[in-house]
């Protein structure tokens, strides 16, 4: 079967034209607009956590003072929030918004390679997202199990939210999963098949390897949640023991024998695992390409980067039981999981150093993107050297389930993904829309963000150190922890409040530049990637107009020697720019130049 | 320029956060410090890295920001720097795992000469058994649970009979022995912490998990529960005694045996009745309460709640500071002598028509439903009947005026906040659910259609 | 170029359009037939963590084995014939002729229809003699498996229609080749999952 060129893309895709308002921005089939539509119903499910993580840190903070929850909406709200971050927010925005915003333009291709499937997608994961919003409206609320779920206290007595909540949270998942998958296979396809002439894999900006990646773990890692999603509700519903042993529910013998709850846990974190990279690998792949294109620097050692990718995304599938250190799994596992957890801290260090490598003799353009890009470095070391510790299995015996563990998932995947959310979000802002972001408000924006958070997660992790256990309403009165660790938690939730409402910021920012930004012209970080060389911006449907581009050269030829600027668009030919290999580069000669 | 400073001023900021900082782990109280060894080498390990790759990245960030006439030098990658930086990271990887493999080699290896107890966790209490003379513990399973052998210890089994069997969340060990604990539950995970042993370890329905650590300083712990187990997760505590060998002996001779507790004679109500008349007093010849002499209603009330308030009346347990009536209860529990006096009396309590107390409390019925359905019904049950699974006693037909002063105790730390108070204990947390006495009035409320 | 080389390329020293006049797609395949194949990645992920899940469970106590319905045997012949007709509809469509495609490639459908039929049939059977779902995790697992199993078929039942009525209403072999081809390796594909399937629930 001969490969179908793009001369059919082309074909295709003028057939979908929009010719009503509705079809280009209710029904629409091109990614941009699809991008924006996964981008802001993501946001705003994502605001939602944020308002329950500001309830718990009120009650935590200042526990009797507000009032605003008792302890079944405190769970609830540990559990809501966690879900709707990792899943809903993070894996959605990334790769639904950012993914397909990008992949399209950076690949040099008219649209997915199934815009239907593309925009069925969309409105799916809305579906899953207003399904897991009508658990707060059921009898009961929503489910309050954490977001890990575990089995058996999902569908107990004693845990909120154990009729409809709960199932309500697994239709949901299986949806968005649904939603997930159809999404993903468009993107994998669209990387492997539609890249325009010339431009091979190892020519792909980074952004779209973290994408690309994550998306095949997510498409390998999803069917482990949906499975025990489905087993679980198998058990909820029809009364079956895939999960649920012989147990006691407020003194009554439930009819259930022999399950295994352990067996959710792996099915869960063989999912679970993964989906911390799911999130991690396109953050990696964005802030790579904010930081090279603001440094004015290639970034620096392209091809391990994107090994590392490859390595990190291979290995997060065998450390998935490092979760389970203490979860009465047979403790000889723990050998190995702590082996291989470890292990993959070279990879992921690797890239660090390689993202300090490529500012050093750069000519780095502090920018607002960049600054985001920078405090990602310094956040991302933070949380990924705490990981050591949880990683390192003894270690793990005192320091997991308490405050430890939260501060440094949330240091990981929480603020650091987040600070490349916002790099990115200002950085292609000028492509998107057209105008710039008012750059004051978005470095007070970054300033607020940054040192806020880290004054939230620092002192953190020192409650962990002291044992404070996590996921606990109110600490009540112990023998080893002093009253000064109050006085932490009310400093933290001040904190917490200062940054929550300073993304007010971030909104006003983009929805006041929506107006009255500046014209931001084509290019205005002097890009060197495909997605900044559009003849219009913001792009029209089909990207490139009449003729699709051909790629030269990587996404990556800023300040090349005898270049006419500082950075080479990729669709540029090699006759009209200067090539390095003509030139006998000698990295050990540069080096030594730029220190006159 | 600011970032770079910044990024400086937040690594020292850490550094002295650190050595600044009162909060670090709590004085190790068993054998385990390779553990502690093990956090510190990766502390050490880390903070240099965490140091030095961010002062490096400030010193980028500020040496080459932008300036006029700089331009960025060309270099796509450089082999053998990353190869090298990444043999560094090996190195200190294998420094930091290498320790840790080893004390987890000695953490999976149980000695010989531990002596074995079990934890049994269930919503929301610890309670712990110990082996007994043979040194042995019987089998048992969650499916022979009932309210009269809660660990489901099976009666058939001989090993089982001479088990030490604990009820409340304190349990003691004795010192420098090591000691294996078997991890068990009834209904939920649970998670067996002891802060100062380091180690913890799930309890999973349907298994038994394990850990071993060799107590090695006396004093009283907190047992926490650190696996969220619902909404009732953050009060399950319990406490552990570690003492001397002489002491523990004693304790321990001190708890029943599985048999005992089997063994018991049955109650006799008609002996409770003949000490009931002072109680009649101000409960009522029926037990059906007197609000006037604020003596609650009494008839319908499960009978180990009643034996178990007897006790803390006798023991001042409760009646303490600003619990006035609680005060007035302490000479009259006296009058019973000892266990069976309480227990028959708490038997012809039993014996009593339960008729519903007359309301007296009026509030918001929705909202109380909310809260009471939210928060409350976990143990109490949605018809507000208790159950002696979690501890908790009978409120649907009882005084509602009672449970609202109850209630206002709880909050005003009067009631439950005594060391022995275990139960009680559990109430403070909870009571919190209500926010006021508009909210408990609204609770009683509608407790009281609950009949 | 093949994939190791290409990641081993160092993509800064090359200049200029590497590869031909077109595009070139990482597999030489139209982004359908790429699409499918990770798609059935995907769901052999999804059976190969149920079957991980059905040894694992059937390690613990309180198994016991499900009593072997007959009428899977016949089921399983219903579900080869339904294979079989999809790769004679395939043959036929790639040799570009028309006789026949119709009755094989709907008839590929009808049988997995009635593969779909005898499977709830041997449910109400089972369920007639005792075998419930919560029963036993043998039998919890034996509705779950063929369950997913059905949805997936479903799944491309919904694709088959849409082409059988394409082909009905006089669609051309050429443009429906791809469609037909790609039911064929779907229908292949749930042919394998369903006879590893058996082969586990009746040997266990």
């Amino acid at each position: 079967m001969a490969y179908v060129p793009l001369a059919d893309q082309d074909a295709e895709t003028e057939m979908h034209h929009p010719h009503s308002w509705v079809t280009k921005y209710v029904w629409s089939q091109d990614h941009k607009v699809i991008a924006i539509q996964y981008g802001g119903i993501a946001i705003a499910v994502g605001c939602v956590a944020l308002v329950l993580s500001l309830l718990m840190r009120m009650q935590l903070g200042f526990p009797e003072t507000f009032d605003l929850i008792d302890p079944s909406s405190y769970y609830q709200s540990v559990t809501m929030h966690g879900m709707i971050m990792v899943v809903y927010l993070l894996t959605a925005l990334f790769l639904g918004g950012f993914g397909n915003y990008l992949i399209p333009l950076m690949c040099g291709a008219r649209d997915m390679v199934f815009p239907f499937l593309n925009m069925l997608s969309v409105w799916v994961y809305l579906l899953s997202v207003l399904i897991l919003m009508a658990s707060f409206f059921v009898g009961g609320g929503p489910t309050g199990a954490g977001w890990t779920l575990y089995p058996p206290q999902t569908s107990m007595a004693g845990t909120p939210g154990n009729g409809m909540g709960i199932i309500l949270m697994l239709v949901s998942l299986a949806v968005f999963i649904v939603a997930f998958t159809m999404g993903g296979l468009n993107y994998v396809t669209t990387v492997f098949q539609y890249r325009c002439r010339g431009l091979t894999m190892m020519r792909l900006p980074l952004s779209v390897w973290g994408i690309l990646v994550a998306t095949i773990l997510g498409l390998f890692a999803f069917p482990a949640l949906l499975v025990s999603a489905v087993m679980m509700l198998f058990d909820t519903l029809l009364g079956t023991s895939f999960f649920m042993p012989a147990i006691i529910e407020s003194g009554t013998p439930l009819d259930y024998d022999g399950g295994s709850p352990i067996l959710f846990q792996h099915l869960f974190w063989f999912f679970g695992h993964p989906e911390v990279y799911i999130v991690a690998l396109p953050a990696f792949g964005l802030v790579s390409d904010v930081l090279s294109t603001h440094a004015r620097k290639n970034i620096f050692g392209y091809r391990m980067m994107v090994w590392a990718i490859i390595a990190i995304g291979g290995l997060s599938f065998i450390v998935w039981a490092h979760h389970m250190y203490v979860s009465g799994m047979n403790p000889y596992f723990g050998f190995f999981f702590a082996t291989t957890t470890l292990i993959i801290a070279v990879p992921t260090a690797l890239k660090v150093y390689n993202w300090v490598l490529t500012l050093w003799e750069g000519d780095i353009r502090l920018n607002a993107p960049m600054y985001f890009a920078i405090g990602f470095i310094f956040t991302f070391i933070h949380g990924g050297l705490t990981g050591l510790f949880l990683g390192n299995v003894v270690i793990d015996l005192p320091l997991s389930d308490t405050y430890f563990v939260v501060a440094h998932f949330h240091m990981v995947m929480g603020v650091s993904p987040v600070l490349v959310l916002f790099a990115a979000l200002y950085h292609w802002y000028p492509k998107v829309t057209g105008r710039m972001y008012h750059e004051g408000m978005a470095k007070v924006h970054f300033w607020c963000t940054f040192i806020g958070t880290y004054a939230i997660y620092l002192p953190m992790h020192y409650l962990g150190f002291l044992g404070v256990p996590r996921r606990y309403y109110a600490m009540g009165t112990t023998d080893f922890i002093p009253e000064s660790a109050q006085d932490l938690n009310t400093a933290i939730t001040i904190a917490a409040l200062f940054v929550g409402v300073s993304q007010l910021l971030f909104f006003i920012n983009i929805f006041w530049s929506l107006r009255n930004g500046k014209e931001a012209g084509p290019n205005p970080w002097g890009s060197a990637s495909l997605e900044w060389q559009t003849p219009d911006t913001p792009p029209a449907h089909g990207n490139w107009g009449d003729e699709l581009p051909t790629v030269y050269r990587w996404a990556y030829d800023y300040s090349v020697p005898g270049a006419h600027q500082d950075f080479i668009p990729q669709n540029t030919p090699e006759s009209e720019e200067p090539t390095v290999d003509d030139q006998h580069f000698d990295p050990d000669h540069d080096v030594s130049k730029a220190d006159l | 320029m600011a970032l770079a400073v910044v990024i400086f001023l937040l690594v020292i900021g850490s550094i002295i956060f650190h050595f600044a900082s009162p909060w670090w782990f709590t004085d190790i109280a068993a054998d385990w410090g390779s553990i502690d060894f093990t956090i510190n080498v990766t502390f050490w390990v880390t903070g240099f890295v965490f140091i030095s790759v961010n002062l490096f990245l400030a010193y980028c960030v500020y040496k080459f920001r932008q300036k006029d006439g700089h331009t960025a030098v060309y270099e796509p990658e450089n082999t053998k720097l990353e190869v090298g930086l990444s043999a560094i990271t090996t190195v200190g990887v294998i420094a930091m795992l290498a320790p840790g493999l080893f004390v987890w080699a000695s953490f999976v290896t149980v000695p010989d000469n531990a002596t074995e107890f079990e934890v049994m966790g269930q919503q929301w209490q610890w309670a712990f058994r110990y082996p007994g003379a043979d040194g042995t513990m019987g089998t048992a399973d969650t499916k022979l649970v009932t309210e009269s052998n809660p660990f489901g210890v099976n009666i058939a089994d001989p090993n089982g009979q001479d088990d030490v069997i604990v009820l409340g969340p304190e349990m003691h060990l004795p010192l420098d022995k090591p000691v294996k604990a078997l991890l068990r539950s009834n209904d939920v995970l649970h998670n067996y912490t002891v802060p100062q042993f380091r180690v913890k370890m799930d309890l999973v329905p349907g298994l038994i998990s394990y850990l071993w650590f060799e107590p090695n300083k006396a004093g009283r712990y907190d047992i926490l529960c650190e696996e969220l187990c619902g909404i009732g997760h953050f009060v399950m505590r319990g406490a552990v005694i570690i003492e001397t060998q002489a002491e523990y002996d004693a304790w321990l001779a001190e708890q029943p045996t599985f048999a005992e507790t089997q063994a018991v004679a049955a109650a006799n109500p008609a002996a409770g009745q003949a000490q009931y008349a002072v109680c009649a007093a101000c409960h009522g010849a029926q037990g059906e309460g007197n609000q006037a002499l604020n003596g609650p209603k009494l008839a319908g009330q499960q009978a180990w709640y009643i034996e178990r308030q007897l006790k803390y009346f006798k023991q001042g347990v409760r009646g303490g500071d600003g619990d006035i009536n609680g005060q007035t209860m302490a000479p009259m529990a006296n009058m019973l002598a000892d266990d069976n006096a309480i227990r028959n009396m708490a038997a012809y309590i039993v014996s009593l028509p339960d008729t519903p107390a007359a309301e007296t409390v009026s509030g918001d019925i929705a909202n109380g439903y909310d809260i009471y359905d939210r928060n409350c019904a976990a143990c109490h049950l949605d018809n507000g009947e208790g159950t002696w699974y979690t501890d908790a006693p009978k409120l649907a037909g009882m005084s509602d005026w009672y449970f609202v002063t109850q209630i206002s105790n709880f909050r005003a730390g009067i009631r439950g906040l005594h060391p022995s108070d275990d139960y009680g204990e559990q109430m403070v947390g909870m009571a919190t659910a209500m926010s006021g006495l508009e909210e408990i009035e609204d609770v009683a409320a509608y407790i009281n259609t609950l009949r | 170029m093949s994939l190791f080389k290409q990641l081993t390329d160092k993509p800064w020293e090359r200049k200029g359009v590497i590869g031909g006049l077109r595009p070139e797609g990482v597999f030489e395949s139209p982004p359908e037939r790429v699409a499918l194949g990770l798609f059935l990645t995907v769901a052999s992920v999804i059976f190969s963590l149920l079957a991980v899940s059905y040894v694992l469970r059937m390690s613990l106590p309180d198994w016991t084995p499900l009593a072997d319905p007959s009428q899977l045997w016949l089921n399983t012949a219903l579900l080869v014939i339904s294979s079989v007709l999809f790769q004679w509809a395939r043959n036929t469509a790639n040799a570009g002729k028309q006789k026949n495609l119709m009755t094989a490639f709907v008839g590929g459908g009808v049988f997995a229809l009635l593969f779909i039929a005898g499977q709830m049939l041997t449910w109400d059977n089972l369920q007639a003699s005792g075998y419930f779902m919560a029963s036993n995790p043998a039998n919890s697992f034996f509705y779950l498996l063929t369950g997913i199993h059905i949805a997936h078929l479903l799944g491309g039942l919904w694709v088959w229609s849409k082409s059988s009525i394409r082909l009905i209403s006089g669609g051309k072999p050429e443009d429906l080749r791809l469609s037909i081809e790609l039911c064929t390796l779907y229908w292949h594909f749930l042919l394998i999952v369903w006879l590893i399937m058996f082969a586990m629930l009746s040997n266990t």
